[in-house]
């Protein structure tokens, strides 16, 4: 069977030759036009003249729009309509698109976008938390609030309290293929549209509305992505817009891709934050109640800001059971780009927080570490399974299915921690300038979108009558492996080989309205759809086969590339012949919806989430106490994955998730002026890890054991959890500034060697 | 000008081409071959990466910030070459399948080329061949295994490229020092083109035209490392991954440090020449070289004439050069090695320096005999420390006196903030670095990248 098998990426072959297509790469018809857009460089004003004529006198510019010359709204919004695809009268953010260039060669587009001469009038844009707070600009009315217990309460009845805040970097997602895509206008003002996009349908609904046709007008294609993490969920849409537009004016085939500056500068990235918490606990270490307050920048518009906060709320208790807990969450809007989805979708910010409190409660409590979180851990699936009450979340759901307590013990064991501890006080007691440290951070991650609605998901799959499979779904390709794991599904489903199964790209005219490709949930989601319609084309054979077999329908199996009717068997290719002889219908749609989700998320209460994903790490760092200069020297992972559907591109997810979570809070570190400009909008600035910042050693290994919910073959989704193990670096950071004084260091991220030696002066 | 170079065994013959056309641009649009990806465009991200061959061998090199006349007489093979004629994977593309060493497959094309150039030369120091290659899927591990499993299988018979016979290709790509003295005595508002990792950004970054161009590839006198008496005179076209061979002896210290300025592929482009005559504050050769006492070598026509290297920087963007006048070479004169370099940046590998210190402190019985320290980073120009050298010079090399000497950094410097450090950083950086020399002295552990778990 083809599950559970560590099968390479179904499409390494392709990657390793250089065949594999991305938008870019796709030949593109003669005559095809080229897309820039021009960018505002002041972060807030209005518009006072816009002088284009540069523009459009520059060699191979065939046309120039600015908002006014758009035949419809276009809107780039994924949520609010709030995101005009060019600005109208007001500026917003440093790099929104002002007008838009259409050319003949992407060089001569990017040339002449830079010609324009545009004069605005500028206002003191709201860049920092404090400039927002004060002039109450924020998303929703004022601050959502969930809480569970009395916290005020009980922090003030605590025999031990203390106060704090952590300071949260945001993150570029840095995918290697920028945002691209390509329209070709089709006849009777249909357009084909090829996106590098994690949601296909949010393309198709925002190009239709921006060319003002119905949805069924517009077919949008992908076939994979150099990468997404998240931003290329919405991302996407101004340049598939600003390509159909444009298409639609020429008539002529249009593509847009960004060069990698423009990329970094107009784009969304991970959600800052800071957090203030004031948490009460006793003297062994048992947290007893916290308050926490979040505070986030979203940036111009809301894009997809008030789930990234919820979630992030959602995760402020992580694996820690705490009777009473309130969470404060400010969503503020700045004259920024618009903060969006990225791995992990605000949960790992929500994370970190309550991971700070742990650290800081156990420097000043004086207990180890991992021992203080193990004592606050929610009780575990195995002792409720046996009677005890489970815990229960800040939002009001059940955690019934908690593995951290056995997963933990394993880890340390395996990493000899407690030996290590020893050898690392020893090492700093000995070494004045290189101090060593050590963190473990456990992480419990919520798997489901929280608007409910979205967990559904479609499939469609032909059987041909020579036994060959198309197999095709609403998930998108953007390195996660999705394809192949959902193929082995349908591999599994009819007993084939693998060979046999063709997968084909994502494409709105086969499966519509799909959700985004996001919140971890492609392959429970999808693979679930597709296992539905392959049940159904087996159901439809195995009574065809029973019939003329005159045999009972479950004496059919479907084994080994061949199809079992009692002691007969012909190949699956006999069969399809047979069926199609017989008229029986080889094609089948799948769907399928999450179930038990129940969610009220002004209330705070529910169950947004139909299981939990754990997982745990322990980093071992050390640090040169004269500049701060770091390194990552051991991590040590055990990760759950369920019943996995693939080990290999299971693993693949966890070690790449730990070091992009791991650069996100050391050297990753975004940088605007006081005017709002991005500083750091390209490789040379931004500093995403190399090759040599992984971990010397990395030892990382599947927790197994299946999903206690009924998920495809009991496995669970991968693709963000393991993001949240780059919290135990920063952890061991931490505890490396620790060895040089007696505070708590408060080291906040990205913890850049400047952070870390700015920390250590305030040690001393 | 008429160029010629090999692109995955066929011979290619362009009359006139473009002089700034990057060769991503015509391998993509030009030849459809869309193996090679554009990552970041300014040579930073290895998504473009390329193997060239010529008489020195086979290297890899950026394919974003290449211009076309760069690989007269050269040899080019990309992801689409590197299986076997009848489809046979190479052993580096079988172990990257094997080992899942791509996901979303975007940087993949550039991985397989720099790990298919390193199997081709026995290189294993995987690390450093693949600095210039960012991966954000897999976090590396997987790619690093793949790479040491084919280490192991014999290089394929089809990995070997002939480099074409070509003649002269103009004058725009001169032969020799004198014919590019002429041609900028011609042009001296032209641009002289030598790695291009500098101008290539002009172009792909700044989309600059650069008017009248010369490329220095073809200067085989520029690009000679001899042995004087008294000294190593380095021509101004030696790239950089030579200078980094020539100094792992000679100065460890500086060789490490050109280790991680950048990648393979930028040390296999970058020249030293141009490193020094961009006038950047933040080049990296220069703080070792002027600790070195290194002098620089300028020619205008036929005149030459020889300066202190720290004299050549006048200002911020202002350099003792004439219109005309160009960067011949620079010379180390012989000495023990007491030189130290400490590069300070967010990524040790391929980042570009906050602050680079070089210390060259040389002691007798106890006492500072001679102190040459330079920085770049800490002013608009690479600049020697002269109150710091003064208050060692002397002096006996103790706590007590580094103590005393980090008081004269302020007299010496006034750095700025930026994106990559404040002005705070970068001045109490610069003093630890000396106080780290004096550790180093005192054999203490001073270097995370020496410790292990």
């Amino acid at each position: 069977m083809s599950i559970a098998k560590p099968l390479p990426h179904d499409a390494a072959a392709l990657h390793v030759t250089g065949a594999a297509r991305y938008v870019d790469d796709i030949p593109a018809p003669t005559g095809t036009l080229h897309l820039a857009f021009g960018l505002s460089d002041v972060a807030r004003g209005r518009i006072e003249v816009m002088d284009l004529d540069a523009v459009r006198t520059a060699p191979d510019v065939v046309a120039v729009l600015t908002a006014g010359d758009l035949e419809f709204d276009a809107d780039t919004s994924p949520s609010n309509h709030d995101e005009p695809l060019l600005a109208t009268e007001e500026v917003y953010y440093a790099g929104q698109p002002l007008f838009l260039v259409i050319a003949r060669s992407h060089l001569a587009a990017r040339k002449a976008a830079r010609l324009g001469c545009v004069t605005i009038t500028e206002t003191e844009p709201i860049l920092t938390i404090e400039q927002a707070l004060e002039a109450d600009s924020r998303f929703e009315d004022g601050p959502r609030i969930y809480e569970k217990g009395a916290t005020d309460a009980a922090l003030a009845a605590a025999p031990n309290r203390l106060q704090g805040r952590i300071e949260i970097g945001g993150q570029e997602h840095f995918y290697l293929e920028g945002q691209a895509a390509m329209v070709w206008p089709q006849e009777g003002g249909d357009c084909h549209v090829f996106s590098s996009t994690q949601h296909p349908t949010e393309i198709q609904h925002k190009v239709a509305h921006a060319i003002g046709q119905p949805m069924h007008a517009v077919r949008v294609e992908t076939r994979r992505m150099g990468g997404g993490f998240g931003g290329k969920e919405s991302q996407g849409n101004a340049l598939a817009i600003a390509c159909a537009v444009a298409a639609r004016l020429t008539g002529k085939p249009c593509k847009m891709r960004y060069d990698r500056d423009d990329d970094m500068i107009i784009t969304g990235k991970r959600h800052d934050f800071r957090i203030d918490y004031d948490v009460g606990y006793d003297d062994a270490g048992r947290v007893l109640a916290v308050s926490f307050r979040h505070y986030t920048r979203c940036g111009w518009s809301m894009d997809l800001s008030l789930p990234v906060a919820d979630r992030a709320m959602l995760h402020a208790d992580n694996a820690y059971d705490i009777a009473h807990m309130r969470i404060e969450s400010h969503r503020l809007r700045t004259n920024m780009c618009s903060a969006t989805a990225f791995r992990g979708f605000g949960g790992p910010q929500g994370m970190l927080g309550i991971e700070r409190v742990m650290d800081h409660v156990a420097h000043a409590s004086g207990i180890d570490p991992v021992a203080l979180r193990r004592r606050n851990y929610y009780p575990s699936a195995r002792a409720v399974a046996d009677g005890q009450s489970p815990g229960i979340t800040p939002y009001n759901m059940k955690v019934t299915d908690f593995e951290l307590h056995e997963l933990t013990e394993q880890l340390l064991q395996r990493a000899d921690y407690a030996a290590r501890k020893q050898t690392i006080a020893d090492w700093n007691a000995q070494n004045p300038v290189i101090k060593k440290g050590i963190g473990f951070s456990p992480v419990k991650f919520g798997i489901s979108f929280t608007l409910t609605h979205l967990n559904q998901a479609g499939a469609l799959v032909h059987v041909y009558q020579d036994g060959s499979v198309h197999l095709n779904h609403g998930g998108t390709e953007m390195g996660q492996g999705l394809f192949q794991k959902v193929a082995q599904v349908a591999a599994a489903r009819f007993g084939l080989p693998l060979e046999r199964i063709r997968i084909t790209a994502t494409d709105t005219g086969k499966v519509p309205n799909t959700s985004a490709t996001a919140a971890s949930s492609g392959s429970d989601l999808n693979g679930m759809a597709v296992k539905a319609a392959c049940d159904t084309i087996c159901d439809r054979i195995a009574a065809h086969l029973a019939e003329r077999h005159q045999t009972a329908v479950d004496a059919v199996r479907f084994e080994g590339g061949q199809v079992h009717v009692g002691d007969h068997a012909i190949s699956f290719a006999q069969a399809a012949q047979s069926a199609w002889m017989a008229r029986v219908s080889l094609s089948a749609a799948g769907f399928y919806k999450t179930p038990s989700l129940e969610w009220d998320r002004i209330r705070g209460t529910g169950r947004p989430f139909f299981y939990f994903a754990y997982g745990a790490a322990l980093t071992e760092v050390a640090v040169d106490t004269l500049t701060g200069e770091n390194r990552i020297l051991r991590t040590d992972i055990l990760h759950d994955a369920g019943a996995s559907l693939n080990p290999a591109i299971d693993l693949g997810q966890i070690e790449g998730g730990y070091v992009q979570g791991a650069g996100w809070l050391t050297t990753e570190e975004l940088v605007w002026d006081d005017a709002g400009r991005l500083r750091t909008h390209a490789p040379s600035t931004y500093k995403i890890p190399a090759c040599s910042d992984r971990p010397d050693v990395f030892n990382v290994a599947l927790w197994d054991a299946q999903n206690r919910e009924e998920t495809i073959y009991r496995s669970k989704a991968v693709g963000e959890p393991p993001l949240m193990l780059g919290i135990s670096a920063l952890l061991a950071l931490s505890d490396a500034v620790a060895a040089c004084g007696n505070r708590y260091p408060s080291l906040d991220a990205p913890a850049t060697a400047e952070r870390i030696w700015a920390t250590l002066e305030t040690m001393t | 000008m008429e160029i010629t170079f090999v692109v995955n065994a066929e011979v290619v013959c362009l009359t006139e081409p473009d002089p700034t056309l990057t060769l991503l641009e015509w391998l993509r649009e030009g030849r459809g071959l869309t193996g090679t990806k554009e990552g970041c465009n300014e040579g930073d991200c290895g998504a473009c990466t390329v193997i060239v061959t010529d008489e020195h061998g086979a290297r890899t090199l950026n394919a974003c910030i290449l211009f076309l006349p760069q690989l007269h007489g050269k040899a080019v093979r990309t992801v689409e070459g590197i299986a076997g004629p009848d489809g046979v994977l190479h052993p580096v593309q079988r172990a990257m399948i094997d080992h899942h060493g791509s996901q979303c497959g975007y940087c993949t094309p550039g991985f397989i080329t720099s790990m298919t150039c390193a199997h081709l030369n026995g290189e294993t120091r995987f690390d450093d061949a693949l600095a210039g290659n960012l991966c954000r899927c897999t976090g590396y591990a997987p790619i690093l295994r793949a790479a040491q499993a084919a280490a192991v299988e014999p290089v394929p018979d089809w990995m070997h490229d002939a480099v074409p016979e070509v003649g002269a290709g103009g004058t725009a790509l001169p032969q020799s020092s004198d014919d590019l003295a002429a041609w900028y005595m011609a042009h001296p508002e032209g641009t002289l083109v030598g790695g291009a990792t500098d101008v290539g950004l002009w172009v792909t970054k700044g989309l600059r035209d650069l008017g009248p161009v010369a490329f220095l590839n073809g200067c085989i006198d520029l690009q000679r490392m001899d042995r004087t008496e008294g000294g190593l005179r380095i021509g101004a076209a030696v790239t950089m991954d030579r200078v980094h061979a020539a100094m792992e002896e000679q100065h460890p210290a500086y060789a490490e440090m050109i280790r991680r300025y950048g990648s393979a592929q930028v040390r296999n482009a970058a020249t030293i020449g141009g490193n020094i005559a961009n006038g950047s504050p933040i080049g990296d050769n220069p703080p070792p070289l002027i600790a070195l006492g290194a002098r620089l070598h300028l020619r205008k026509g036929d005149a030459r004439r020889d300066i202190a290297l720290e004299d050549f920087f006048i200002d911020y963007g202002k350099q003792d050069r004439a219109p005309g006048e160009f960067v011949e070479a620079v010379s180390i004169p012989d000495q023990p090695d007491r030189l130290r370099v400490y590069k300070l940046s967010k990524r040790f590998d391929q980042d570009i320096s906050a602050v680079c210190g070089a210390f060259n402190i040389t002691t007798r019985n106890g006492m500072v005999q001679q102190a040459r320290i330079a920085f770049g980073g800490m002013a608009g120009i690479p600049k020697r420390a002269r109150a710091v050298e003064a208050a060692l010079m002397g002096q006996p090399w103790t706590q007590e006196t580094v103590r005393r000497a980090q008081a004269a950094f302020e007299a010496d410097f006034t750095p700025l903030t930026d994106m990559r450090a404040s002005a705070a950083y970068r001045l109490e950086s610069a003093r630890a670095m000396l106080r780290r020399a004096w550790l180093e002295d005192q054999g203490a552990a001073i270097s995370v990248l020496e410790v292990g778990p």
